[in-house]
């Protein structure tokens, strides 16, 4: 298969890279966490309790309400390859602990995958909405006609006081973890990202770094979500968010229109040179590929780099991981084959020849 | 309370580990629970909650312990949970679990969200008297306001409204 079709078929809604502010914000994510009423959650369930909760949530698949809303197909996880479970977790689209850890396990996909229900993760359901850009409200509304739907049919765990009851102390009352993926490259080279990020951890959000080792986040991306999930409602938790990303969204912007009037040539020197090695590179590994794509996006978002579309970060940092490789190769790689095939991936996707086509 | 592994972060994940008799309090953030494998460092043979998990699922029934009388054993009477095993792994193993352990969760929620009570979404099945009660509280502070305005007539009608979903809440 050509490199373009593998690609085209294995992207999700969120790594085609339009929405609104999506020269920064990579995605924009919604989680639920509901339970049913008078079943263990899944920690505790046994294997017949656990199919229980499945045969439920296939119910309510199989009616046509969620239908309406999105075509979803049913995929349980103990019927997956290990290969096809990773290349889930790393679009995004399950949770490690599903692919690894569940009972029977299973995830609703929608066909263009902006919706994944997990059933039996942490919590019996998990109603995932991704959508590419800043659209946390949009992502919220189809995340609760979903919720909407399923509750229609099941017995929630819900208690006047204490709201949706989930397995773990931090998700209870809302249940809801919206996050916003957030690509901030001149924040980083400026040097004020850790003052930033510290300001967000003070008014209730947490901060990670994807795809990184520990707190590093490799390739300038970072995921900010609420902490807080009782005694706020799901309105103010995403209006906090939305409000303290677009503040981040200027100080990022600022930050590079700072860079341009202050250090252009040694920024152009810095993305020329990305640009060039992930152009000719015959061996590179994920941690330098995603620096050089975050140099490369800088560029093109700074208006240096034309040849290339602006959604290769998206698209080359979910699919360089090992699971997308060896898919795409089709069959097991070692370490140092992985860089081989990540440089020659990066290379063909680099082409101008594929940007104009596209 | 910030993370005790990186500082940075607030932490999310509390627990209590008691090893001979010694006990020790962890609290860390969801970020670095996730990159450490939920292992702990500084404790013998880390820490880790899937540990946790497996001993718990082999957990013996208490018998005629005596000390099954302390606070610590309070357990959930759905799915067999006792408190200490909840702060232990810090998930609770089943709805009832809130409802058993009542008492001591104000404490921590507050810890962890800075508040006590959901003031989110309410499901529109299971919840439609939830909804008609925090109709009523809402039409009984117009009502106030009504009445201190001397608009009588207005009050006459939320009076009438507040009764018709009373007597749907009572019929309930
Ligand atoms: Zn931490
Ligand atoms: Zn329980």
């Amino acid at each position: 298969m050509s490199l373009r079709k593998f690609m085209e078929e294995a992207l999700s809604e969120w790594m085609k890279g339009n929405g609104p502010d999506s020269d920064i914000v990579i995605s924009s994510r919604i989680r639920l966490a509901r339970n049913i009423r008078q079943h263990p959650f899944p920690m505790l369930s046994t294997n017949n309790q656990s199919q229980e909760v499945l045969d439920k949530a296939l119910t309510v698949l199989e009616d046509g309400q969620l239908r309406n809303l999105c075509e979803f197909e049913a995929l349980k996880l103990s019927e997956m390859s290990e290969l096809e479970k990773k290349v889930l977790v790393e679009k995004h689209l399950i949770s490690p602990n599903l692919a690894d850890e569940s009972r029977n396990g299973a995830v609703f996909l929608s066909d263009n995958e902006a919706v994944s229900i997990m059933v039996n993760e942490e919590d019996h359901l998990r109603i995932q909405c991704l959508y590419p850009g800043l659209q946390i409200q949009e992502a919220w509304e189809l995340a609760s006609r979903i919720d909407d739907v399923f509750e229609s049919r099941l017995n929630y765990a819900f208690d006047e006081q204490r709201g949706y009851m989930t397995s773990c102390p931090t998700n209870v009352g809302t249940g809801i973890r919206a996050s916003v993926m957030l690509h901030l490259p001149a924040l980083v080279l400026t040097q004020q990202i850790n003052r930033i990020l510290s300001a967000i951890t003070q008014v209730g959000l947490a901060v990670r770094g994807i795809y990184g080792e520990g707190s590093e986040a490799v390739g300038n991306l970072f995921q900010i979500s609420n902490q807080i999930t009782l005694g706020q409602s799901e309105e103010e938790i995403i209006d906090n968010l939305h409000k303290v990303v677009k503040q981040i969204i200027e100080h990022e912007r600022a930050a590079r229109e700072r860079l341009m009037q202050e250090s252009k040539t040694r920024i152009a020197d810095r993305v020329y040179r990305s640009f060039g090695i992930l152009s000719y590179a015959m061996v590179i590994d994920s941690k330098e590929a995603a620096q050089r794509l975050s140099d490369v996006r800088l560029g093109i978002d700074l208006g240096l780099i034309r040849e290339t579309s602006a959604n290769i970060l998206n698209e080359l940092m979910v699919m360089t991981q090992p699971g997308f490789l060896q898919q795409y190769a089709g069959a097991k790689l070692t370490p140092d084959e992985r860089d081989i095939r990540r440089a020659e991936m990066i290379r063909q996707r680099m082409e101008p020849a594929e940007a104009a086509e596209s | 309370m910030l993370c005790q592994e990186c500082n940075k972060r607030q932490a999310t994940l509390h627990f209590t580990k008691i090893v001979n008799g010694e006990k020790t309090e962890f609290h860390i953030c969801e970020t670095c629970a996730r990159d450490k494998g939920e292992m702990i460092p500084g404790t013998p043979n880390g820490f880790s909650i899937h540990n946790l998990l497996s001993g718990l699922l082999e957990f013996d029934p208490p018998s005629g312990n005596p000390l099954s009388q302390s606070s610590q054993t309070v357990r959930c009477e759905s799915c067999g949970l006792t408190y200490a095993q909840f702060s232990k792994l810090g998930r609770f193993g089943c709805s009832d679990c809130y409802n058993f352990f009542k008492e001591r969760l104000d404490p921590m929620f507050r810890r962890i969200h800075g508040n006590t009570v959901h003031s989110g979404k309410i499901p529109k099945r299971s919840g439609g008297m939830i909804q008609h009660k925090r109709e009523v509280e809402e039409l009984k502070r117009e009502l106030h306001r009504r009445i201190e305005e001397e608009n009588f007539e207005e009050a006459a009608s939320l009076r009438d409204r507040i009764r018709e979903l009373e007597r749907k809440i009572a019929a309930d």
